[in-house]
């Protein structure tokens, strides 16, 4: 009994469970750089940004710089940002959403979170990149391409669309992703476009002409790059990145086929909070992330497609804006996700 | 158990608070859908997501029985033979929980999909396929098993083995003897490790997305990323919290009102080892299999990656070291918080059964059957409206990750209490102590080894949780697990190696603590 009741604890154990119980109790609270959220009066700025550090760190240093100014940033999925900020509603801490899909930002506008932004932002991206009711701009594009080693292709034998893959000489010879997010959205794409009977029968087409699974974009083009496969659909950036990486002689090229969606655009989109205290500072913000030292380091940095009028591409982007065929006119609307993965796996693709 | 008496107010107090805590996640579905939950769940409940359901409890019975198949031999393996080297083993087979499922189910991919690291190395034309539901099973089977068996060894240790001699000298064998003698005491531990694990099944998103199994947490994901569909997306929530009682009314059947401590008197005699003589060839390759599928597998891609990534250039160290002591503050608060919160759950349904304590023991379960991101998002919905001085600090993460993840601790502290005799602590009121001083000094003391089991995996689990993390964490607060996934969802594999190394080891920590303590205890 008195063995029972005197029975040493593990030391360390007790200790640690013992401070860190008394430093949550007591909300250890680091200090954010830019001040207390939500809070006026003090300086910095607030970002939620659905892209990572790497693919916005400079753009967000150089406004820092210049404006004298931080930037808090709270990094996460751009959907659950999304959803983060319809529940915060009024209460939210950001000033600014930098939004990585399409779908995401254009609900927060819908759920009136989105404050209009000044005429000369607008002005600064053509009209076929931003929100028409101006609630939002596309900063970057990130086009779906066809992408062949140009060793097993030539440029004169590729379709002029995606379509045109599941002809008899491409068996075997092509590359796609079905479980990604990309392909998901192209797939939602020409729904929209073709209609769902024209869309599984080219799915399934796909499927039948031998089509080789990949799990991401990535693995596509080192395949590609490797020989095993001749082409595949993927991201432009994924190629353009490995040019910018093993130079001029890396044997994969990009193709933006003029038909069948074969090179649409998807956006990378930033809008301001209506609820932020600070708009002026956010709209500045937008501002600077537009202009053409920031659109620069997003090109150079992640080889995504600058949006603003004037921006200069990445010369491993070897296709410039506007060269690229205006496939949709028209915004793609990406709400019809689920839908997409039915059909997707009615298909058999997943 | 025979006398069941009112607890006291102070307990019941701690026991309601905590359940209040950990329905805010199922109060904020149902605020959601205001009213209209009949119409919301018909609309849910389609025949389509009818069938996901079915498929995803179809994969949560298959991972939790594969998950006790591995785990009740490596348990009885090393704690109950002369298994060569079975401190050891028992490390080495509890690590892989280090592993958080979405890192597991990526390196399976690397390794094991489709043009992965094995074809490759193979040069074949194409391998059976690890996507739906045959890798989700093997991915998730083999980074929960150690759910059950954390519990089964505290458990297995703590039998009497009086009860074996006395069923061997009246002439049962060995298959018997466990049979009828062992597994009878077993059934708390692994009816509590494998809810978890059901539950945990349930509740997975990271693998089941990347392992593209259909599951019922995708179908929730994709109503509100495509559709931002809030209403949709909280009644199929709604559903989970459903399933959850279902699983757990399951799970206490199983465990219902067994006496499993001792009523003799003395000190637990520590049990002789069964001798594995010729069979201890084939126990050693089953621990060995188990290890290497389920641990050195993926670290050996880890370690790889972080070969390569070194060279390319990536998370540098003092910066990994910064973000472990972010992983490790924030995992230590709510392993606190949880152990504290999961004993007042826990002495309250063990040793006061009523009613409302099982109430209390049902509605703390209610956090771990959703996914993390509908706990932060409930989170944000209330400390934005309630406590707003509390919104975007680390308490208010620490208190979401103990929401999450309470049920891991509450179930082995319920077991170790269910293991204590209430004569004990009648006894210890027979000689003046007060209630409160009999819980300090008799009843945590006894049920120790639980408590920091319970603590250990809540602190494993908030290591490695992400979309809660991400959402509920201050501002500019990075842990380990946001910047692997910052890195692996730009595709840098390489640079994201370190980090999960990282975690890996500091995850390993109360793994090695639990099981060097093991060998002390009685």
């Amino acid at each position: 009994m008195k063995e029972l009741l005197r029975q040493r604890r593990h030391p360390l154990a007790v200790a640690t469970l013992t401070a860190a119980l008394a430093l949550s109790g007591c909300g250890f609270d680091t200090e954010s750089s830019g001040g207390g959220p939500g809070e006026p009066g003090t300086d910095g700025i607030t970002l939620y940004s659905g892209r990572i550090p790497a693919a916005i760190g400079g753009a967000v240093d150089r406004y820092e710089a210049a404006a004298d100014r931080d930037v808090s940033v709270r990094y996460a999925d751009t959907a659950d940002l999304a959803a983060t900020l319809v529940e915060e509603g009024d209460a939210s801490p950001a000033d600014a959403f930098f939004a990585q899909e399409p779908g995401a930002i254009g609900a927060v506008a819908d759920a009136g979170l989105l404050t209009r932004l000044s005429a000369d932002i607008l002005a600064m991206v053509p009209a076929r990149y931003r929100d028409p009711r101006g609630r939002w701009v596309g900063v970057t594009g990130r086009a779906r391409v066809i992408a062949y080693n140009r060793e097993a292709v030539r440029r004169a034998e590729l379709p002029p669309s995606p379509f045109g893959l599941t002809a008899p000489e491409w068996r075997g010879r092509v590359g796609w992703a079905p479980a990604s997010d990309s392909m998901q959205e192209y797939v939602t794409a020409l729904r929209g476009r073709y209609g769902d009977e024209r869309t599984r029968e080219w799915l399934e087409a796909m499927i039948a002409n031998d089509a080789v699974d990949f799990p991401d974009n990535v693995a596509i083009r080192d395949a590609i790059a490797r020989g095993e496969i001749d082409a595949g659909l993927i991201n432009h950036y994924y190629v353009a990145q490995a040019i910018a990486a093993e130079g001029e002689d890396y044997p994969v090229e990009v193709y933006f086929a003029p038909e069948g969606l074969g090179s649409l655009m998807l956006l990378t989109s930033v809008g301001v909070l209506d609820s932020s205290e600070r708009k002026a500072e956010a709209l500045e913000f937008v501002r600077s992330l537009l202009e053409a030292p920031s659109q620069e380091f997003f090109t150079t940095s992640s080889k995504e497609y600058p949006l603003a009028r004037g921006a200069e591409p990445d010369p491993s982007l070897r296709v410039p804006l506007a060269e690229i065929p205006n496939v949709s006119g028209e915004l793609v609307e990406l709400e019809q996700l689920q839908a997409t993965i039915e059909l997707m796996q009615e298909a058999g693709a997943l | 158990m025979t006398a069941t008496r009112p607890a006291p107010p102070w307990l019941t107090a701690a026991g309601l608070l905590v359940a209040a805590a950990a329905v805010l996640p199922a109060a904020y579905l149902f605020f959601v859908v205001a009213g209209d939950l009949g119409d919301a769940l018909a609309d849910a409940l389609t025949s389509r997501t009818a069938g996901i359901l079915a498929r995803t409890l179809g994969l949560a019975a298959a991972v939790t029985a594969t998950a006790v198949a591995i785990a009740l031999p490596v348990g009885w393996l090393t704690v109950r033979t002369d298994l060569p080297g079975r401190r050891v083993w028992a490390v080495l087979c509890t690590l892989p929980l280090v592993i958080p499922s979405y890192v597991g189910a990526y390196l399976f991919v690397a390794a094991l999909g489709p043009n992965g690291m094995l074809q490759d190395a193979l040069g074949v034309e194409r391998l059976p396929s690890i996507y739906g539901f045959g890798g989700a099973w093997l991915v998730l089977s083999l980074f929960t098993y150690p759910l059950v068996l954390l519990p089964l060894r505290g458990a297995l240790r703590r039998i009497d083995p009086q009860l074996e001699d006395a069923a061997r000298a009246m002439g049962r064998g060995p298959l018997a003897v466990f049979r009828t003698v062992v597994m009878p005491q077993l059934w708390p531990v692994l009816a509590a490790g494998g809810l978890l694990v059901a539950l945990y099944v349930v509740s997975d998103f990271g693998a089941v997305s990347l392992l593209r199994f259909d599951s019922f947490t995708r179908e929730i994901y994709v109503a509100y990323k495509s559709s931002f569909d809030r209403t949709a997306a909280a009644s199929l929530g709604a559903v989970l919290v459903l399933v959850m009682f279902g699983l757990l009314l399951l799970s206490s059947r199983l465990r219902s009102a067994k006496v499993v401590h001792r009523l003799g008197p003395g000190a637990l005699r520590p049990a002789r080892p069964y001798r594995l003589g010729r069979w201890r060839w084939p126990a050693l390759a089953f621990c060995a299999v188990v290890v290497s599928v389920a641990f050195l597998l993926p670290v050996a891609v880890l370690l790889y990656w972080a070969s390569e990534g070194i060279s390319t250039g990536s998370t540098s160290l003092s910066r990994a070291a910064a973000l472990g002591g972010n992983s490790f503050l924030v995992s230590a608060g709510a392993a606190a918080l949880g152990a504290v919160a999961a004993l007042a759950v826990a002495a309250l349904a063990v040793r006061h059964p009523s009613r409302l304590s099982g109430l209390v023991e049902r509605a703390s379960h209610a956090g771990y059957a959703l996914p993390g991101i509908l706990v932060a998002l409930a989170l944000v919905f209330f400390a934005t409206r309630l406590a707003p001085p509390l919104y975007q600090t680390t308490s208010l993460l620490v208190i979401g990750l103990t929401i999450h993840y309470l049920p891991l601790a509450i179930g082995p502290i319920a077991a170790a209490l269910l293991q204590v005799s209430p004569r004990i602590e009648e006894a210890a009121r027979g000689l003046g102590r007060s209630r409160a001083d009999v819980f300090r000094t008799v009843t945590a003391p006894l049920a120790r080894g639980g408590v920091l089991a319970g603590a250990a995996l809540v602190f494993l689990h908030a290591m490695k949780e992400l979309p809660a993390t991400l959402i509920l964490a201050p501002l500019g607060f990075e842990t380990l697990a946001t910047d692997i996934w910052t890195q692996t969802s730009f595709g840098f594999y390489e640079a994201s190696a370190i980090p999960a190394l990282l975690l890996l080891a500091v995850a390993a920590i109360p793994v090695f603590l639990l099981s060097e303590r093991g060998a002390a205890v009685p």
